[in-house]
């Protein structure tokens, strides 16, 4: 089960990133081995369609579910398009959240969290 | 001859300085270039005759020929395209209209549909040729609407295009190709501090321009020394007047009202011409 979670550093002890477009890593995430992969953001000072192009990049990697503090409505779309679940409200540390989603206490959100440009 | 009327802070006086130039002289076309809100029809009270939507291409995929190979969104500086998996996803508010998606298409896979983001109207006011563009409630591009108001530009008429406030690409759309550049002003920190981004701006497309400062009577003196200091022409002051502010306010130009001031705006046009030389 791979899992995508945006983090504001590169290891497991980072906080959260609370963007999900403009967020400084992704870590990619096995649940079961906690076997990690942590990605730069390279879409961070795009001007627009921020959302759009991270859940792209996201997708290439094979995801089930993505993660983060909030997710707009353009993000969202992409990521349901690629069958990508979105959990948002995360904080706190990365490792953290990892046992909160194994343990099932997180869910997943019907629709976008925020409105558009939100985390501009 | 064009030339273009901007400002870089909004409510200066673009469209008082624009219209009442248009009516001052012989021979003239306007151009309503500030499509947002375009306001000159109010002064200039034109004769509408046409009315044309404009559209702007976005991209309609056909996925029995696409093989998802993802060229599309990679070209797209506005990331208006996504690739996942074996699903094409068109964010066509973010689409600019630029056609690179289906040119780079090697399936040839992309056709461009029609989306209407506005009209140009062009019409007559008295011996004026009139154009403007109306941007649909919503839109978030304005700059295809202003290049296909500008399609109708006659250079046979000395041109006046009435620019959007600001310094972005609307501006610019609206600005390039122009032979001289009105910067319209008021004596304010805050008339100064857009005035100098104008500027700025108008200098990279090397445009020969000058100021025309409105409501010169009150305010400091900044902007005028800022002028002095980097050797910018003020072409004209116009004083506050109460009544101007007054016929205005029930959409009367200056020249209409006062006749004998067609003279001051003819002045400046032929400050510009020197200028141009």
């Amino acid at each position: 089960m791979k899992i995508c979670i945006t983090s504001q550093g590169s290891d497991l002890n980072s906080e959260v990133d609370s963007r999900f477009g403009r967020c400084a890593y992704f870590i990619i995430i096995d649940a079961e081995t906690m076997d990690f992969e942590s990605i730069e953001n390279p879409n961070i000072h795009a001007t627009g369609g921020v959302g759009i192009r991270s859940a792209q990049f996201v997708s290439n990697k094979a995801v089930n579910t993505v993660i983060t503090g909030n997710c707009g409505p353009n993000a969202f779309h992409t990521l349901k398009s690629a069958n990508i679940d979105v959990i948002t409200g995360a904080k706190g540390k990365v490792k953290n959240i990892v046992e909160q989603y194994k343990s099932g206490s997180l869910k997943t959100d019907p629709g976008p969290s925020v409105s558009p440009k939100f985390g501009l | 001859m064009i030339i273009s009327v901007a400002s870089g802070k909004g409510g200066t006086g673009k469209t008082t300085v624009a219209t009442n130039l248009a009516l001052s002289l012989d021979n003239v076309q306007f151009i309503d270039c500030d499509v947002e809100e375009p306001n000159a029809h109010i002064f200039l009270k034109p004769e509408i005759e046409k009315k044309l939507t404009v559209n702007i291409p976005i991209p309609k995929v056909d996925e029995s020929k696409c093989n998802y190979c993802g060229k599309c969104a990679d070209i797209c500086a506005f990331n208006a395209i996504a690739v996942l998996g074996e699903k094409v996803l068109v964010f066509s508010e973010l689409c600019h209209g630029c056609g690179g998606c289906s040119l780079l298409c090697p399936e040839n896979a992309i056709a461009e549909a029609g989306n209407k983001i506005g009209i140009v109207e062009i019409g007559k006011a008295d011996n004026i040729l009139f154009v403007d563009g109306k941007l649909d409630i919503g839109e978030p591009m304005s700059p295809p609407l202003i290049r296909e108001a500008k399609k109708y530009i006659n250079t046979d008429k000395t041109v006046i295009i009435d620019v959007p406030p600001g310094t972005s690409c609307p501006v610019i759309e609206a600005v390039k190709g122009s032979d001289f550049c009105i910067l319209v002003t008021e004596p304010t920190p805050f008339g100064l501090y857009d005035l100098e981004l104008a500027v700025e701006l108008i200098k990279k497309l090397e445009i020969p321009f000058g100021v025309v400062i409105n409501q010169s009577d009150i305010g400091d003196e900044k902007v005028e020394q800022y002028c002095l200091n980097l050797n910018i022409p003020i072409l004209m002051e116009i004083p506050f007047d109460k009544d101007i502010a007054f016929e205005y306010s029930r959409g009367i130009p200056i020249v209409v009202k006062k006749l004998e001031k067609k003279q001051n705006f003819k002045n400046l046009y032929h400050q510009i011409k020197e200028l141009v030389k």
